[in-house]
């Protein structure tokens, strides 16, 4: 398979000193992705917009203090959570991270069921149990919850991937971490067995260039995080986390290899996490030069650009669709806010099935 | 009735389920091919039923109690082996954050079996002796349990098996060969969270769990020369915890004696110790007593472990004490 802008990443990756002060944005790709149709394309910057205004939405809520404890902006990841989902085919199953709030709404999970969960309310997935983007399952829609003990996602979705191999499924499992995961014991246990049992699974490595406030440079030493997983014997490819069509494609290659018995794929997908850790984190560590030139990639804004000047849509379906999204959220927020908190009587309930 | 020692009913149990439910796999290290693990509780299963149901897997607790996690919640039963209870705290996130709390969170389903080969006494060091169950007591969400015999054994992981929750079967190695016992052919279940009064007293209420309980029933034949008639009841269950079954033999007896093998110190036996004490007062004629392994890592040299863990006459010993109070 061509691969032209995983080698121009690698190139300029390797071509770096080992300890630089800081990531490198990648280049933009600038090829025509004529392999995608129009409506997909299209659909790509609708979810991408829906979550972005969710999460906009979101963080102006608790800097009112509208919010419950904390919570974690994805801004700067839509390009890779969307397509994390969109990739996927219906019986599939999908573990997303913190960050992934495009992955649950592609899946099909309302944003009043998020905002329920964002506010402890009894309507969000978790019933009230887990906190803002954690415990956020729903088996019905393929989608495991969240555990914060970074990267336990990895070996569950080793599990369903076997399960799916196992019973003979044509079924794939998908999940994510970012780049502090990789540095984590589970991670390359998980990876050794994927490859170990050819499991059909595709993980997404959102290298979004720091772990809380440790950059890059201070949790490896080196950034071979493609070739690491390489050396396992997986399939790995690094893809530019802020191009979205490039994403789809990769994740949607990966996905279906995994489904035809190709075993499973690593995706290195280099972004930037544009917000702080979590709510109440000001990121004062992030060079703000570096964040100015990832906003100048903004994924959101990046794609609207590029419907527009390869005529794929008019202003004014991009128009629509952005005041459609505005509409859905204020309407979650709503019903998230007028919903009943658990009943305390009920807080034992459902400790065993 | 068949005689089985506890092993071969641990293997009876295995295959059973693998028999009976397509669903059912084993997977941990040294499990599969003809080798069937560090003590051959699954020696002859791949042969039986194929590599796919009996999985090898590398030196990665934390993973493949994950993998088992993800393949529990797509509805497989895995049966997972740790090659022995000590080597469980390597997997510990894996177990008591995600499978413990995946329910509660979002109502996923965890119906997995580890099998956790533990206890001491048979001069094995620190980290291959150890009872580590009252870290997983304390978690919510898991069950715990740990059969005393051979019928047990069986029943209790055919029942775990089936279990819609993650339950941890601490299995008691030094009963493994030395132990037989009758075991029902064919179905036979043990329900999860039922205690049992395996012997019957009315002088005092040895509460006891696993291998402590041949220790216990060893004891009371001792007492019993002395005409102390100790009641002797086998948890069996230790999450969830059958309490009422303790509180009726104490309501009889009023003296109660709590022993395991694992360190006293916050152990299982602290909170049924607490839980006489709170619910039973206007019964008891005596404090409760509390036997247990002391606060330090299993030793090795004999002395030193023997000095370590309890056994039949220091339940004697304490019973006498507790009998005279």
């Amino acid at each position: 398979m061509s691969d032209p802008l995983g080698s121009q990443i690698r190139e300029a990756l390797f071509a770096a000193p080992a300890r630089p002060d800081e990531p490198e944005p990648q280049p933009e790709s600038g090829e025509a992705p004529a392999d995608l149709p129009d409506d997909l394309r299209i659909d790509l910057y609708r979810w991408m917009r829906l979550t972005r205004t969710l999460d906009n939405t979101m963080v102006d809520m608790w800097k009112q203090g509208r919010g419950l404890g904390g919570t974690f902006s994805g801004r700067g990841h839509e390009g890779i959570s969307v397509p994390m989902a969109m990739a996927l085919g219906p019986d599939d199953v999908i573990a997303p991270m913190h960050r992934d709030v495009g992955s649950y709404l592609v899946r099909g999970m309302t944003p009043a069921r998020v905002f329920g969960n964002l506010l402890g309310r009894v309507t969000g997935p978790s019933e009230g149990r887990d906190a803002n983007l954690h415990g956020m399952g729903d088996l019905s829609l393929g989608i495991i919850g969240y555990v914060s003990h970074i990267p336990q996602q990895i070996p569950i979705t080793l599990g369903m991937a076997m399960s799916f191999r196992y019973r003979g499924e044509p079924r794939v499992a998908l999940t994510a971490c970012g780049d502090g995961g990789t540095t984590t014991g589970p991670y390359h246990e998980s990876l050794n067995m994927a490859a170990l049992y050819s499991a059909p699974m595709v993980l997404v490595v959102q290298n979004n260039q720091y772990a809380y406030s440790t950059p890059l440079d201070q949790q490896m030493a080196t950034f071979a995080i493609t070739e690491r997983a390489a050396a396992y014997g997986l399939t790995a490819r690094t893809e530019d986390g802020n191009d979205v069509e490039a994403m789809f494609r990769s994740i949607k290659a990966a996905v279906d290899r995994a489904r035809s018995g190709g075993g499973p794929t690593v995706i290195e997908a280099r972004t930037m996490r544009m917000l702080g850790h979590a709510i109440h984190d000001g990121a004062e560590y992030v060079p703000r030069e570096l964040l100015e030139r990832w906003e100048a990639r903004d994924p959101v804004d990046h794609q609207r650009r590029r419907l527009l000047s390869e005529g794929v849509s008019g202003e004014a379906g991009l128009a629509e669709i952005d005041a459609w999204a505005r509409a859905e959220i204020n309407a979650a927020v709503a019903e998230a806010e007028a919903a009943p908190f658990p009943d305390p009587g009920t807080v034992s309930d459902r400790i065993y099935a | 009735m068949r005689e089985l020692t506890y092993i071969a009913a641990i293997s009876e149990a295995i295959s059973h389920e693998m028999e009976r439910d397509p669903d059912v796999l084993v997977l941990g290290e040294d499990v599969g091919g003809d080798f069937g693990g560090a003590f051959k509780v699954t020696k002859g299963l791949a042969a039986r039923f194929g590599d796919r149901r009996v999985l090898n897997t590398p030196l990665a607790e934390q993973s493949f109690i994950g993998m088992a996690n993800g393949m529990a919640l797509m509805g497989l039963r895995p049966i997972v082996e740790v090659q022995f209870a000590d080597f469980i705290s390597t997997g510990f996130d894996s177990i008591v954050q995600s499978a413990a709390t995946i329910h509660y969170r979002f109502g996923g389903k965890v119906p997995w079996v580890i099998r956790a080969p533990s206890d001491g006494g048979i001069r094995s060091g620190p980290f291959h002796s150890q009872n580590p169950e009252a870290w997983f007591v304390h978690t919510p969400g898991l069950k715990v349990v740990a059969p005393s015999n051979p019928a047990d054994a069986k029943g209790l992981l055919c029942s775990a098996v089936r279990d819609p929750n993650p339950v941890i079967y601490f299995e008691a190695k030094p009963l493994y060969r030395s132990l037989r016992g009758p075991v029902p052919d064919g179905e036979h279940l043990v329900p999860i969270g039922e205690a049992k009064v395996v012997r019957p007293g009315t002088d005092l209420t040895v509460v006891a769990y696993g291998s402590q309980v041949s220790q216990a029933l060893a004891a009371a034949t001792d007492l019993a020369a002395d005409r102390i008639e100790a009641e002797v009841v086998d948890l069996r269950s230790l999450k969830p915890l059958d309490f009422e079954t303790v509180a009726k033999s104490v309501s009889r007896t009023s003296r109660a004696l709590v022993v395991h093998s694992a360190n006293r110190l916050a152990g299982v036996g602290a909170e049924v110790s607490a839980r006489i004490s709170e619910e039973c007062f206007e019964w008891l004629d005596a404090p409760v007593t509390r036997l247990g392994g002391l606060d330090v890592p299993v030793p090795f040299s004999p002395p030193l472990e023997d000095a370590y863990r309890p056994d039949a006459h220091k339940i004697a010993a304490a019973a006498r004490r507790l009998a005279a109070y």
